[in-house]
């Protein structure tokens, strides 16, 4: 088991299984997923008509948020007991386990709210012809939202008030997701096609996946140098 | 005079935007002088303190 | 790696020293005097404009501090590259020294905007494509800052927000054009924005020279900090005690505005 597939495949397994036994850590940013939504009703209106309207950017807007929070935990523990120092010394590169941490991440709290997403679209009366736009952007979104937060939270890993500090350096560099991806909804709503949007998005989703694991290592050997 | 400073009635708009951009770049000069100052006088207290 | 001397001479804290201290009086003086013809010429000399009056007078401040706030961050970008890549150290110095002065124009750009959306489309804020990016870009300032300002160890430091900025210099065209492709989709159709109109020569010539003025400024605010950068951190070395025994730093550096 020494080659790099078996390294990496036995790297993304551990990963998998801490996320398995730490199963709240991983459920919690969908549980705040859902009370953000369950807030917009509330505090703008329960109108139909005016919940349709911000009802895509009421869903990306909890989306950008739960994803963000769940950053916290990427690298914290790790660098609590010391993971992050093995990783930087072992002979594999680190952007190679990096990526294999990042899906792992991704698979454990990115891709449960994609699929909890149409669930919740249904109570601001998003049409149902809504949905796969609203899905595919997700799908081709939360990756950009993690690497980008990964990178922050390797540049701010280990700091005081981090979490904080995480939040401030990533939200501005979320815009664009935020913008295509309610535009992919809101341009289904309108009769138009979802395709300029998820295009973009899927640029970005593969820009991010070709440089991030590589930024986020180079990140990470500076904040631990 | 009255008339220049009225700027056809969009004097208070014009003028407050001249102040703003006067008043924070004063204080951007003022603040990159107070700390290069500093800076300076903590080396020449370092400088005294090694003599003495 | 070969390097031109003189730029490696430049590059090197000590002689950088020297050069700034060098040219920042005669700079600050340039800078006040072009700053002065500029404002002169636009408040006083510029004709009226036929459309907007004479509220139009704010683009002599608004247009060179919006100019100025991008600037500023590619110079930062620039200098956060080659710091990353060659590890000269000066080159992080004068991007610590930018970032709260691009941060300044960036809030200028944003309040005289604001002060000029007020008459001209009836309120302080629109969400406007040049508006909305340039908040952006402020809040991408305050995150540089704010890395820099939570980090102690100097080593770490440097090359963290230099990595921030790079980050940010990357996003920003993105950000930039997402904004602009959000804002054709929304734009409420009463605030119709001409497209840019060729300006006269006679507006034109001002809003040159409070650019050029705007640039010199943020040069010279820019080499002062760095200058007192460059003191916080050679403090104990030889070259700089020698030359305050000498005495030959000017202690009251630069001219004011």
């Amino acid at each position: 088991m020494t080659t790099l597939n078996g390294i990496l495949i036995r790297q993304l397994r551990r990963e998998l299984l801490l996320a398995y036994r730490r199963r709240g850590d991983a459920l919690t940013p969908l549980l705040f997923f859902i009370i953000v939504i369950t807030l917009f009703p509330l505090g703008i209106s329960p109108e139909k008509v005016l919940l349709q309207q911000f009802g895509a950017g009421a869903l990306w807007i909890a989306a950008l948020l739960a994803s963000m929070l769940s950053l916290q935990r990427l690298f914290t523990t790790d660098h609590g007991n010391g993971v992050l120092e093995q990783l930087l010394v072992t002979p594999c590169p680190l952007s190679f386990l990096l990526a294999t941490k990042l899906m792992a991440h991704w698979l454990s709290s990115g891709l449960p709210l994609v699929f909890l997403s149409p669930l919740l679209a249904e109570p601001f009366g998003l049409e149902w012809s809504t949905y796969p736009a609203l899905v595919a952007g997700l799908l081709l979104g939360t990756p950009v939202l993690l690497i980008i937060g990964a990178i922050s939270a390797a540049l701010t890993v280990g700091l005081r008030g981090g979490g904080l500090l995480l939040t401030l350096l990533t939200l501005p560099l979320y815009v664009p997701v935020l913008i295509f991806g309610t535009g992919a909804v809101m341009a289904v709503s309108r009769g138009m096609s979802a395709a300029p949007h998820l295009s973009l998005l899927g640029a970005m989703c593969l820009v991010s996946l070709t440089f991030g694991p590589w930024l986020t290592a180079l990140a990470l050997k500076i904040s631990l140098d | 005079m009255i008339e220049f400073l009225n700027m056809g009635g969009y004097g208070a708009y014009v003028w407050s935007a001249y102040g703003i951009g006067f008043v924070v770049l004063l204080a951007n000069v003022r603040s990159a002088r107070a700390y290069y100052r500093k800076q300076l006088a903590r080396a020449i207290a370092r400088r005294q303190d090694s003599n003495t | 790696m070969r390097i031109w001397l003189p730029l490696q001479r430049l590059v090197s804290a000590r002689y950088f020293f020297e050069f700034s201290s060098r040219i920042l009086p005669w700079l600050g003086w340039v800078t006040l005097l072009i700053l002065l013809t500029g404002l002169g010429w636009g408040l006083f000399y510029a004709p009226t404009d036929y459309q907007q009056g004479e509220s139009y007078r704010i683009i002599f401040i608004h247009v060179p501090s919006a100019w100025m706030s991008m600037f500023a961050y590619m110079v930062m970008a620039g200098c956060s590259a080659i710091f990353l890549i060659w590890r000269i150290r000066i080159m992080d110095l004068f991007a610590t020294s930018t970032a709260p002065i691009g941060a300044s124009f960036t809030l200028i750009a944003l309040a005289t905007g604001s002060l000029w959306g007020r008459p001209m489309w009836g309120t302080y804020w629109v969400w406007d494509a040049r508006l909305t990016s340039e908040l952006i870009l402020l809040f991408l300032y305050f995150g540089v800052m704010a890395l820099r300002a939570a980090i102690d160890e100097p080593r770490r430091q440097g090359r963290a927000v230099a990595l921030l900025t790079l980050l940010g210099v990357v996003n920003i065209p993105v950000i930039h054009f997402s904004v602009e492709w959000w804002n054709t989709l929304h734009q409420p159709a009463s605030i119709t924005k001409a497209a840019a109109p060729s300006i006269h020569l006679s507006m034109l010539i001002p809003l040159l020279l409070m650019a050029l003025g705007f640039t010199l400024l943020y040069l010279y605010m820019a080499l002062q900090r760095t200058q007192g950068a460059i003191i916080e951190q050679e403090i104990d070395s030889t070259w700089l005690q020698e030359r305050l025994s000498n005495n030959t730093i000017e202690t009251e550096g630069g001219t004011g505005k």
